[in-house]
């Protein structure tokens, strides 16, 4: 009896050490073999592309003082991303739009604020939150966070529960309640359309980035919008920054907005 | 055992209902169809990975560029031929639909076969909308 619950239990081991040590021979073995494949693809971002630790935009409404001025910006904007011009004032799509002091600042305003102050157009968007609550409402992760701070959608997973709208509390998301491709008269090939029942916002024109170009509404600002990264002190957002009096909008909520406003 | 007769006759009917769809169509299947490569493909001859894999894997290997490309940032594919890719379906010269212009001969025909019918083309603008 004795010798054989012995041997039991020297069998019983060794089966254990071998199972165990089972899987790190194999992933050793075939990793060896990878290395010996030098033809396999390979992907990589475009060595060109602008990349930043946390991208960041400073609007200087110092010059941007009429409608005149903002609205070749929307269009720049909404030209190269498909948006379509709904005009259901409860159906339409916007990425960037002007709107009044005291609905883009509604904690920071009083009755005497001042005419000036109030009849400027304020370009708002999405503000690409550090603690971005479209993020945390998603349920498919459609939109998510990505490494330089842009918060960005993944059209493909979207399931337009509208979760993300309700999160928002700048409004920076629309819904796609009809198919937008009725509304578009013409159409730029580089940038997908969306399809009806599919939420959308500005992504920083990620893809313009991706390209080496700054997003659209800097270029067509003439000056009046600055982007660059939030992390480098030297750039030209930093100086800006360091050098004004800056706000965000509904900074009591914590999100972090990354967009930032020189008055 | 009386109703011998009436069972056998009903089987009959029965097995003959069953058969006759197959029956219908026999000799009649649509050969499967071959998709018509454009002039710039033809030209190109080689695409990012050989024929093969990609009859077999493209679905897959445009839901992991949609992955890298929107996720990660990265949009450009080495493939083993040592040539670059723009990862996307639809934009630009050195996309899918840069080389594979003709969708309608191309893509639509083996999907319409297969009955299979992709999203890609409700966002993604198809060619022949192109000016």
């Amino acid at each position: 009896m004795e010798s054989s619950k012995r041997r039991f239990l020297k069998v019983a081991g060794l089966s254990a050490a071998g199972i165990a040590a089972f899987p790190a021979i194999k992933g050793f073995t075939s990793s060896g073999e990878k290395h010996s494949d030098a033809t396999t693809p390979k992907i990589y971002k475009n060595p060109d592309a602008l990349m930043a630790k946390r991208w960041a935009m400073v609007i200087d409404m110092r010059k941007l003082e009429s409608e005149e001025q903002v609205e070749p910006i929307i269009e720049a904007c909404h030209k190269i991303h498909n948006v379509p011009h709904i005009p259901t004032k409860h159906h339409e799509i916007k990425w960037i739009w002007a709107t009044e002091y005291k609905h883009a600042f509604p904690s920071l305003g009083h009755k005497h604020i001042g005419k000036k102050l109030n009849h400027l157009p304020f370009l708002v968007l999405c503000n690409h939150c550090e603690d971005p609550p479209c993020v945390r409402a998603c349920p498919t992760q459609a939109t998510f966070k990505r490494e330089d701070g842009i918060v960005l959608m993944d059209f493909h997973r979207c399931i337009g529960c509208r979760f993300c709208m309700a999160a928002c509390p700048y409004g920076s998301r629309s819904f796609n309640f009809q198919d937008p491709r009725t509304f578009l008269k013409e159409t730029d090939n580089k940038f997908p359309t969306r399809m009806k029942g599919v939420v959308e916002k500005c992504n920083f024109c990620a893809e313009r980035l991706a390209q080496g170009k700054p997003p659209a509404c800097v270029e067509a600002s003439d000056g009046a919008i600055v982007f660059g990264d939030l992390d480098d002190s030297n750039s030209d957002v930093c100086k800006l920054l360091e050098s004004n009096h800056s706000i965000r909008r509904k900074e009591g909520l914590g999100t972090g907005p990354s967009v930032f406003y020189i008055l | 055992m009386n109703d011998k007769n009436m069972i056998i006759t009903g089987l009959i009917i029965f097995c003959i209902i069953i058969i006759f769809p197959f029956l219908y169509n026999l000799g009649s299947t649509a050969p499967p169809p071959e998709p018509v490569l454009s002039e710039k493909a033809k030209a190109a001859g080689e695409c990012i990975a050989p024929k093969e894999v990609i009859r077999a894997e493209h679905m897959e290997i445009l839901g992991q560029w949609r992955y890298s490309v929107v996720r990660n940032a990265k949009r450009i594919y080495k493939a083993s031929n040592g040539k670059e890719y723009n990862m996307s379906l639809s934009s630009g010269e050195n996309s899918c639909i840069g080389c594979h212009t003709n969708k309608a001969e191309f893509c639509d025909k083996c999907h319409n076969y297969a009955s299979v019918e992709p999203y890609c083309w409700d966002c993604h603008i198809e060619p022949k909308e192109r000016n």
